[in-house]
């Protein structure tokens, strides 16, 4: 009953991705100013937008479990946002290598949409702190909610103020990344692209197949020990294995 | 809910002044972190977007006092139990508390603005002084608004102190961006430049933006 479909989207996540990749070396041509390095960008962009996305599905989740208190939504709003934090760390060393790639620098700060990645970034850091800093189940699931909902519209305010902070003074000389990019590039991208989203959804599908499962499973102990202890030597003994009656 | 928040903004600033425990601080705190600087940087005087840093970090670091302390009387002495007996709208706690911080920060800036023109700033603080007190508002309001939401998140949790300073710092740099980058030509050496509108725009919609949200979802903090 768990886990359904979750062989045939890990399937179907490897064959994209090693379909992606396989573009990015074989297909799409170099690029002309920057050479080899550039084909990290199929990996780093993609990567970024799928992490974002994530922050904010996360904080839509957080809106519907304030709405309706379902620990479900509150559940999907968690596992999003621990996949895109995980996604976080390869963007932003990604990012570190094409820096250092086509710059020579690990970090620059007049790049706006790595610097305000990093703060975001930082900001969903201190997700788990408050998170685990509760102990109530209840007021966990409703505070998380809370911060996840003020983080997710923090996450367009914050691109748009770094963004104002440094475009005026420092035009984006890296037209290749957006404008005027040649077909090939583009589908390499949009694959790639398609790929890396694949991967985060197979990712949160597990972890939320596994934290159900787990779920089920202490609840199904709990049913037993209560048997155990209420009706005798009843439903324990027969459906659990040796030892499980007796916690 | 305006006679319940008049009520409470009361009942904080009698708090305030008999126990003298967040301004002070406040005030003290920004005046060592000043002399820090001073022996940090090496420098006498300072202007342009050196000041407008020293001035914002200090600022920001002292809110964060105030703001670890902002409902740190309602936990101790069952205020939150009290306000939450009381027939009264919730969010009324919720304009209180912000309307209280941005009263404390604009107190504090106050004294620290005037210390800092004194201390370290170089070239005269008064022709920007009008431009200058309107970007402090403007980030006052969008710090107290953020401020009393970080402290209600943080003050039911076991690492209180802790994460104060982790969830506040974050939010707040499109504040210190638009603030210190709006303040850069006030301070600077040559006589005060004009004040860009696009960092009080920036600072506006911060405050327009996070003052929705955390009305809209300050309730959930407080059920029981």
């Amino acid at each position: 009953m768990f886990g359904r479909g979750l062989k045939t989207l890990s399937l179907l996540t490897v064959v994209l991705i090693v379909g992606a990749f396989a573009l990015v070396f074989f297909y799409a041509p170099n690029d002309a100013d920057q050479g080899f390095i550039q084909k990290i960008f199929y990996l780093h962009v993609p990567l970024a937008i799928v992490a974002l996305g994530g922050f904010v599905l996360g904080g839509i989740h957080a809106i519907r479990h304030l709405r309706s208190g379902d620990p479900v939504h509150d559940a999907r709003s968690y596992v999003s946002i621990h996949a895109s934090v995980i996604f976080g760390v390869a963007v932003l060393v990604t990012g570190a290598i094409w820096a250092k790639g086509s710059w020579g620098k690990w970090w620059v700060w007049d790049e706006p949409t790595l610097v305000s990645f990093l703060i975001v970034f930082l900001l969903y850091c201190t997700y788990y702190p408050l998170r685990y800093a509760i102990e109530d189940r209840d007021r966990q699931a409703r505070y998380a909610s809370v911060f996840a909902i003020t983080a997710g519209a923090f996450v367009p305010l914050n691109f748009m103020a770094v963004r104002a902070a440094e475009s005026l003074v420092h035009p984006r000389t890296f037209g290749t990344v957006e404008g005027g990019m040649p077909g090939d590039m583009w589908l390499t991208f949009l694959v790639c692209f398609a790929g890396i989203a694949l991967l985060w959804v197979t990712l949160v599908s597990f972890e939320l197949t596994a934290k159900r499962t787990s779920g089920q499973l202490s609840r199904l102990r709990r049913a037993l020990d209560d048997g155990g202890h209420g009706g005798g030597p009843g439903v324990a003994r027969r459906i659990a294995p040796s030892g499980a009656g007796s916690r | 809910m305006r006679r319940a928040v008049a009520a409470l903004i009361r009942k904080d600033l009698r708090l305030e002044l008999r126990t003298r425990e967040s301004v002070p601080a406040m005030v003290l705190f920004s005046l060592s972190t000043f002399v820090l600087f001073h022996f940090a940087l090496d420098e006498a005087e300072v202007e342009g977007s050196l000041a407008a840093g020293i001035l914002w970090v200090t600022l920001l670091f002292a809110a964060v006092l105030g703001i670890n302390r902002l409902f740190v009387s309602e936990r101790e002495e069952g205020g939150f139990d009290g306000f939450l007996l009381a027939p009264v709208d919730r969010t009324a706690l919720f304009v209180a508390k912000a309307t209280v911080l941005f009263g404390f920060l604009a107190a504090v800036e106050v004294f620290v603005v005037a210390a800092f023109a004194i201390l370290l700033l170089g070239p005269s603080p008064w022709p920007g002084l009008p431009s200058l007190v309107l970007v402090l508002l403007l980030a006052d309001a969008g710090l107290a608004v953020i401020g009393t939401l970080v402290a209600a998140l943080a003050v039911q949790t076991r690492a209180r102190d802790l994460l104060v300073p982790l969830l506040a710092l974050p939010l707040s740099v499109p504040l210190v961006i638009a603030g210190a980058r709006a303040c850069e030509p006030l301070l600077a050496a040559g006589g005060a430049g004009a004040l860009e509108a696009r960092w009080l725009g920036v600072l506006g919609l911060y405050d327009l933006v996070f003052g929705l949200l955390a009305y809209a979802i300050f309730d959930f903090l407080l059920e029981e």
